[in-house]
């Protein structure tokens, strides 16, 4: 085994238990901890496939900001194990359901994909340099579509805020 | 033996550059504690600590040493892993940011090169944005995980003002980017080596990048997590013994850390003004010279810090968030705007 694999199947193995983990954690607290881990696992795979942008813009939205307002969030209403609301059989038997569909989807799409589609020795497709220019060039009218989206998000955001 | 074919010398070169930064700023953190009291001293006409050797200089290590031998105390109604986890994220992410700072040029030492720097990365300032974004949560899971509501408030009001200043800064770093073309923080400083200081093009830049390093380091004016007169101490309250040393020497790797960032970004770095230290070669004594350099500029804003702390009195909660808000972000982003503008219209 190569560095390469032995850091892809350690990191593949971390984040699976941590994404269960924070699944299976009965405190929110510790949910929110486990699931900065798991985007620290997909980071780590990210900086595999060279992809050293996308990684740090994972770490710096999704832990550092995202899971910050999550954890503030539960601080403040002081979630703990008792006010956890128990849903009934039923409604779990038919989560696993669509949960299992959506896993069925997924595996239906990826089996048919390519193997390689990323150079893990010189791949450059990552490196902000690269993605700056196709994200500038080719992608721009999406690009800009998304940024007039999150604006209108952050307007709303504002507006709901404001009503007392 | 696949799994040998590599440069381990490389290995052990990262090692020690690792070990030596490590203790540099742990060692910088502890006699900042020291220089702190004693500026602190001169600014209000005192002595300071002078019991200790000769000068008090001993100082820090009886204070070390007390922080080790006063019991530690658990609370029982904390969550105990969290309770411990808090110092040691705490310690981690202050630690952390220094793998991607240039501290000198690169030397030869054997006939290899050896770049004072840990990591080159290509996205070098945002994974110090990165870092700096995860400081949060050694506080916050700290302030939480003591179960008392001063420590959650004081965590709660550190997260807010953290992620507040958080934006401002990133702003200000991105008319920076804008100027060197690189994210790479060794390119920014090469950049600046040849075409003069980012102060030079950047002061407002700087000024509100200075501001937000006050308020992410949790330093007076804006040190509202540990404001005792309302809080009693602040999230690190029901800590003892060497987890609340912790909390504290990470404000001060913080302080230095931030230090050097700003004399990295805005201050050329290792360069030596008005001085042609190109010419000098690469022997191992230039990137000894340079670190110094880098080193006296980060002391210089390290007393900027504790002159600011000693002077001026802490904000008001509600003129904090205004000031982050409505003062700071408008102007880091027109600042933004302009240093985009004359960019274009220069095309450097």
């Amino acid at each position: 085994m190569s560095i390469t694999q032995i850091l892809f199947w350690t990191l593949s193995i971390v984040a699976l238990f941590s994404a269960l983990m924070m699944i299976t954690s009965k405190n929110p607290v510790y949910s929110v901890l486990w699931l900065i881990v798991t985007f620290f696992c997909i980071s780590g795979h990210y900086i595999l496939l060279n992809a050293q942008f996308l990684a740090i813009v994972n770490i710096i939205v999704y832990a550092g900001a995202i899971m910050v307002l999550f954890l503030f969030v539960i601080m403040l209403m002081n979630l703990g194990k008792d006010t956890e609301p128990q849903k009934s059989k039923w409604l779990k038997l038919a989560s696993a359901v669509s949960g299992g569909c959506l896993l069925l989807v997924l595996i239906a799409v990826l089996r048919k994909t390519e193997t390689h589609m990323a150079d893990l020795t010189s791949g450059e497709i990552g490196l902000i340099q690269n993605l700056g220019k196709v994200l500038f060039n080719q992608y721009v009218v999406p690009f800009e579509i998304s940024s007039i989206l999150f604006l209108s998000a952050m307007v709303g955001a504002v507006v709901i805020g404001k009503k007392e | 033996m696949y799994l040998l074919q590599f440069d381990w010398f490389i290995v052990l070169e990262k090692f020690i550059l690792i070990a030596a930064i490590v203790t540099i700023a742990l060692v910088v953190a502890m006699y900042s504690t020291y220089a702190e009291r004693k500026i602190a001293a001169f600014l209000q006409d005192r002595r300071g600590p002078n019991r200790a050797g000769p000068f008090g200089l001993l100082q820090p290590m009886a204070d070390g040493l007390k922080l080790f031998m006063k019991e530690e105390i658990i609370p029982l109604a904390s969550s105990k892993f969290l309770f411990i986890l808090g110092p040691m994220l705490a310690m981690i992410t202050a630690t952390m940011t220094s793998a991607v700072i240039p501290w000198g040029t690169t030397i030869e030492i054997a006939g290899r090169q050896v770049p004072l720097q840990i990591a080159d990365i290509n996205i070098g300032i945002l994974y110090v944005f990165g870092v700096v974004s995860l400081g949060v949560y050694g506080i916050m899971i700290g302030g939480w995980a003591s179960n008392n509501k001063f420590s959650l408030i004081a965590a709660i009001r550190g997260a807010s003002q953290m992620i507040s200043y958080e934006l401002a800064m990133g702003l200000a770093l991105i008319a920076v980017l804008m100027i060197s073309g690189s994210l790479r923080l060794s390119v920014i400083v090469q950049e600046q080596i040849q075409h003069g200081w980012n102060i030079i093009y950047q002061p407002l830049g700087f000024l509100i990048f200075f501001i937000c390093a006050l308020a992410e380091c949790n330093r007076t004016p804006f040190d509202l997590p540990e404001a005792e007169n309302e809080l009693n101490f602040g999230y690190h309250q029901e800590y003892s013994s060497m987890k609340l040393g912790f909390y504290l020497f990470a404000e001060y790797i913080n302080m230095f850390i931030s230090s050097v960032i700003m004399a990295t970004l805005f201050f050329g770095g290792y360069d030596i003004p008005f001085v042609n230290e190109g010419a000098w070669g690469n022997a191992w004594w230039v990137g000894v010279v340079g670190f110094g350099v880098l080193m006296l500029k980060a002391v210089l804003f390290i007393f900027l810090f504790m002159w600011i702390r000693w002077t001026i009195p802490r904000f008001r909660y509600d003129q904090l968030m205004n000031l982050g808000w409505k003062k700071l972000l408008p102007l880091a982003l027109a600042n933004m705007l302009l240093t985009a503008v004359v960019v274009l219209l220069l095309n450097r």
